[in-house]
Formats: structure tokens, sequence, C-alpha cells
């Protein structure tokens, strides 16, 4: 009788935790299935030649570039922020500071983390455009720039807080062999800390990357909305996020191209996503050789 | 005496190099720091003024000083009860089962890498899926079950992950000093194992609910409405048995949503309204990751093994 009862509740909490991998299938099957009516309608190489992406007008096109490279511009000028401020603060916290320092600065700096989304797009759109504005004078309201940088700062925790994870499970043997043979902090910290932790760091950066490339109030709220291919960051673009929520605010019948169109674009952004994430472990993999 | 000199140069050097790094990662924390704070104090001169207790008792209007954020924050904290009812469970068992049943095999790791890669993926594409299976194909509709269902799904990691966390802090001889005394596996577990990683559990469950008050972008996917002036059914009513879960299935508006439709009206009134729910938004995530940091320090202190 007990052994069935044990037999039982295992089986229940392993259902548990399967689920999640249902979850994913939800989304990938959802994702594809109700994106395929769309391929029958639009061939593939228009999808991925077009430099126009038009769906809802009379005269729709349906080329994905100009939301691509609004995604990607939009993650290049975020990265390009919290990366070398993400991995500089790592080093500083992990190699510098003392613990008990540390021991607040850390979930302080998480708090960035915390902040909805929508708020983060409040202040790119009336606080930092406005700033960029005194710099650049002809900077249109809604730009790239501003959405890429305030996602930058949001994501700076993701990269700082695993790359210092990873930095201080180095093993102190490391840093103290390095100190005895005459090497500074810095030294230490640059050729035998960071490449030690790089696979834990190469998965911080691809956190981060994947949060950029899938972050939807800041641009939907401050880059505009208008598909532009464009690598200008100071024009307005739309990012393939943003065209999700541009099209479920208005009324979506289901079933009409415009339904199947943000399926699409999700598809889009996940098979992105997955692309980045496959590049990530292959990076970690040939780091964790080297070793 | 040259070679000398060479090597305090170089010294020197070396350690204005130091210096300078550190000054860099102060630096660096700074600005992050001063953004956040920027972003605060910016907030919080625009917002506060607005907020007085009208605004918590108002429905949406379109004159800018009439509106509130009445159904937004009833809408948020029904979304926000409907999320922890389906989460919590299912994170904590499945937390549970990783950490103290699963056996090193390829079902118990692919499990583990797909949990690893859903925190990968954009909270958006929950979404697109909702509207997909709850809305289309289950016809559960635009309400407020899809939408607590879908951050459900959306936050699951995060207990599964810190549940794990939480219980793999707890030593061996706890659990071998059970089995001594001869209880069984699910007996440890429920009378050793939970109460002791309670804390853990609950600095995870916070902070997913947190995420969840923020999250915007899944719910204006499965459609939610951005201007609602009622009130979903109330969940307890005069008759027997008391309650109903009629509420389950009203449309809905969260305080982002509203936040957002406000901020995308040209009117800088408008964006008035919209600073004060921002201010709101904020210090109730502030509060709640307060909270959780709080509580797992305190865990941390105490627990001594």
């Amino acid at each position: 009788m007990r052994r069935l009862r044990e037999r039982a509740i295992e089986t229940v909490l392993f259902l548990a935790a399967a689920s999640s991998v249902l979850v994913t299938i939800g989304i990938v099957g959802i994702l594809v299935t109700e994106s395929m009516p769309f391929f029958a309608h639009v061939p593939l190489k228009d999808f991925l030649t077009d430099t126009q992406w038009t769906p809802l007008f009379e005269n729709a096109r349906y080329g994905i570039l100009p939301l691509l490279s609004g995604t990607l511009l939009s993650t290049v000028i975020a990265l390009s922020v919290a990366i070398p401020l993400g991995t500089v603060a790592a080093a500083f916290l992990s190699e510098y500071v003392r613990p008990s320092a540390r021991e607040i600065l850390k979930p302080v700096l998480e708090l960035l983390a915390a902040v909805p989304t929508v708020v983060y797009g409040y202040f790119a759109l009336l606080f930092v455009t406005p700033l960029l504005q005194k710099i650049i004078p002809n900077l249109g309201g809604f730009n790239v720039l501003s959405a890429g940088i305030v996602i930058g700062v949001m994501i700076v925790p993701y990269v700082s807080s695993l790359s210092e994870d990873a930095m201080r499970s180095v093993p102190n043997h490391l840093r103290e062999a390095s100190f005895a043979v005459g090497a500074s902090r810095m030294q230490t910290a640059f050729r035998v800390v960071i490449p030690a932790a790089f696979s834990g760091i190469t998965s911080a950066y691809i956190l981060g990357i994947s949060r950029a490339l899938g972050e939807t109030m800041v641009v939907a709220i401050a880059a505009g909305m208008q598909p532009n291919l464009t690598i200008n960051p100071t024009e307005p673009a739309a990012t393939i996020t943003a065209f999700i929520v541009q099209v479920s605010l208005g009324d979506l019948p289901h079933g009409s191209i415009g339904y199947q169109s943000i399926y699409v674009a999700g598809l889009s952004l996940l098979v992105l996503t997955l692309c980045f994430n496959i590049v990530g472990l292959w990076l970690r993999k040939k780091f964790q050789e080297k070793e | 005496m040259d070679s000398r000199q060479e090597l305090l140069a170089n010294i020197k050097r070396r350690q204005m190099w130091d210096f300078a790094f550190a000054l860099m990662g102060l630096l660096s924390l700074l600005f992050a720091l001063v953004t956040l704070l920027a972003l605060i104090v910016d907030l919080g001169m625009t917002g506060i003024p607005r907020i007085n207790a009208e605004f918590f008792v108002n429905f949406p209007s379109r004159f800018a000083e009439k509106a509130g954020i009445l159904s937004a924050w009833v809408g948020s904290f029904l979304i926000m009860v409907t999320t922890a009812v389906c989460a919590i469970p299912l994170g904590v068992a499945a937390g549970v089962y990783l950490e103290e049943y699963s056996k090193k095999n390829w079902v118990s790791q692919i499990i583990e890498l797909n949990i690893i890669n859903l925190a990968g993926i954009p909270s958006i594409t929950y979404g697109l899926m909702a509207l997909g299976l709850f809305v289309y194909k289950l016809k559960l509709g635009q309400s407020i079950l899809t939408a607590g269902l879908t951050l459900g799904l959306l936050v699951l990691p995060i207990i599964i992950v810190t549940t794990r966390e939480a219980i793999r802090a707890i030593p061996n001889t706890i659990r071998e000093a059970s089995y001594a005394m001869g209880a069984s596996k699910w007996q440890t577990i429920r009378y050793h194992i939970l109460p002791y990683s309670s804390g853990g559990i609950l600095t995870g469950v916070i902070i997913s609910l947190s995420r969840a008050i923020g999250e915007t972008a899944p719910l204006i996917t499965i459609g939610a409405l951005t201007f609602i002036a009622f009130l979903p059914t109330p969940p307890i009513d005069g008759q027997f048995p008391y309650v109903n879960f009629t509420w389950l299935m009203d449309p809905f508006t969260v305080m982002p949503i509203q936040m957002f439709n406000w901020l995308s009206r040209p009117q800088p009134e408008f964006h008035v309204n919209a600073a004060a729910t921002g201010v709101v938004l904020l210090v109730m995530t502030l509060i709640m990751n307060g909270g959780a940091i709080y509580l797992r320090s305190r865990f941390r202190k105490k627990m001594k093994w």
C-alpha cells in the first residue's frame, strides 16, 4: 500500500516536470502550424528577399528583411552597451570588490532587470530620446538608438550576474599562481580569470542576446512601428516583436493573413534566437576543450 | 641600477593600469545604477503628484484628469492570483522531482536542457502560443483565465530553478536521518525537505510574481483590451455556494497595458497618467524584489547546517 502511494506520488511529480517539455512543444507546434497557411500564400523566396513588409496594406508585400534589420539593429546597439558594461562590472565585482560590498551591489544591480519593460519604454521615449536630441539635433521622436541603449542598460544584469558567477567559480589557486609570478590584479583578471570562466561568460552573453532579440515593449514604444530597411540607428524602425504587438492591438480575425503574419514573425524570431543559442553552445564546447 | 629603475617604472605602470581598471569597473557600475536612479526620479517627479485616491477608484476615461486605473489593478491582481495558482504547484512539483527523484538518464537530461532553453525564449512567443492554443483551440477566450495560464507557463522555469536551488542547499544528513527513522521518500520530502526549503521557494515565487505583474507583451498578444470601464464579476456573491468562477472568463486589462495605452497617445496629460501608473508598478516590483532579496539573505544566514 505504502509502495503504491510512493509510486503514485513519483508519477505525479514526474508529470509536473515533463509538463515543461510540453510548453516547448506547444510553442513550437503552434507557431509552425499557424504559420503554415501563410507559406501556401507567399512563396518562401519573396518572404526572404522582398524589401518591404506591409502585410496589412491593400497591396501587401511580405518581405521579412525590414523587420529583421530593425531587430538586429536594436540588438547590436543593446549589446554594444550591455557587453562591455556587464563584463567590466562583473570583473570588478568578482576581482576587486570586498565580498561584503558585493553582497549589496549585486542585488541592487539585479533590480535593473526587475523593472517592468513598459516602464523602460516610458524612460526611453520621454527621458533618453529628449536627452539624445540635445546631442543629435535632428533625431526624430521615434528612433532605434534610444530604444537600443535602454535595452542595453536593462540587460546589463543578465550579463554581469552570470559572468560574475562564472568568474567567482574559477578556483583561487589559479589566481594565486598568477599573483605569484608577479601579475597584477588586472592581468590576472584578463589573462587568467576571464579565459578560465569563458564558457560561463558565453552563456551570459547568449542569454543577453536572447533578451535583446525578444524585447518588445521598449521598441514598441520608443522605436516607432514602421518597418524600415535601414542600418541608420537615428531612424524609426519596427522589430519583429513590435510588429506582433502592433497587429495584436487591432481586431484580429482568426485565420486572416494578418493573424498568420504574426505567427510567421514569431517563428522567425524563434529561429533567430535558436541560431544564436546554437552558436553559443558551439562556442562553449570549443572553449571548454581548450582547458 | 638601470634594471632596478626599469622594474620600478614597470611596477608603477602596472599599478596605474590596475587603478584605471578599477575606476572603469566602478564607472560601469555607477552608470548602470545612475540610470536606474534617473529612471526612478524622472518617473516619480512626473507621476507621484498625479497619484491620489481617485486614481485608484476611477475607470479609464477619455478625459485625462478623470482617468484612473481601477480596472487595471483589479485585472492585475486577479491575473496574479490565477498565475500563482497554476504555476506554484506545478513548478514546485517539477523542482522536487528533478532534484530528489530523477535519475541521470536521457529523459531527465531533455527536461533539464529544456528548462534552460525556456529561459531564452522571448516572452511574446508565449503570447502567440496562448492565442493559438488557449484562445482559439481550447476556446477559453481572451479572458483572465487565458492570461493567468499564459503568465503561469512563462514564470514556470523561474519557480522550477529556484525550487531546485533551495532543495540542493539541504545537506544529505537530513535525508539520511529521516530514512534512518524509517520514513519513506515522500515522507522525507513532505516533512523535512519542503519545510526547510520553503524560504528559497518563497523567494522564487515572489520573483516570478513580480515578473508576471510587469509583463505586457504576451497579454497584448492574446488580445487584452486597452480600454475596460467595468469590473469582472465579483468572485463572492450572496447566494450559495458564495463563490463563483465566472470572473475567470471575463475580459481584462492590466496596469502595464493601461500604461502602454496612455503612453501611445500624443497628449502629454495622458503621459502623466502613464507615469503615475508606472510609479505604482515600479513600487510594487521594487517591494517584491526587495522582499525576495531580504528573504534570501535571511535564510542563507539562518541556515547553518
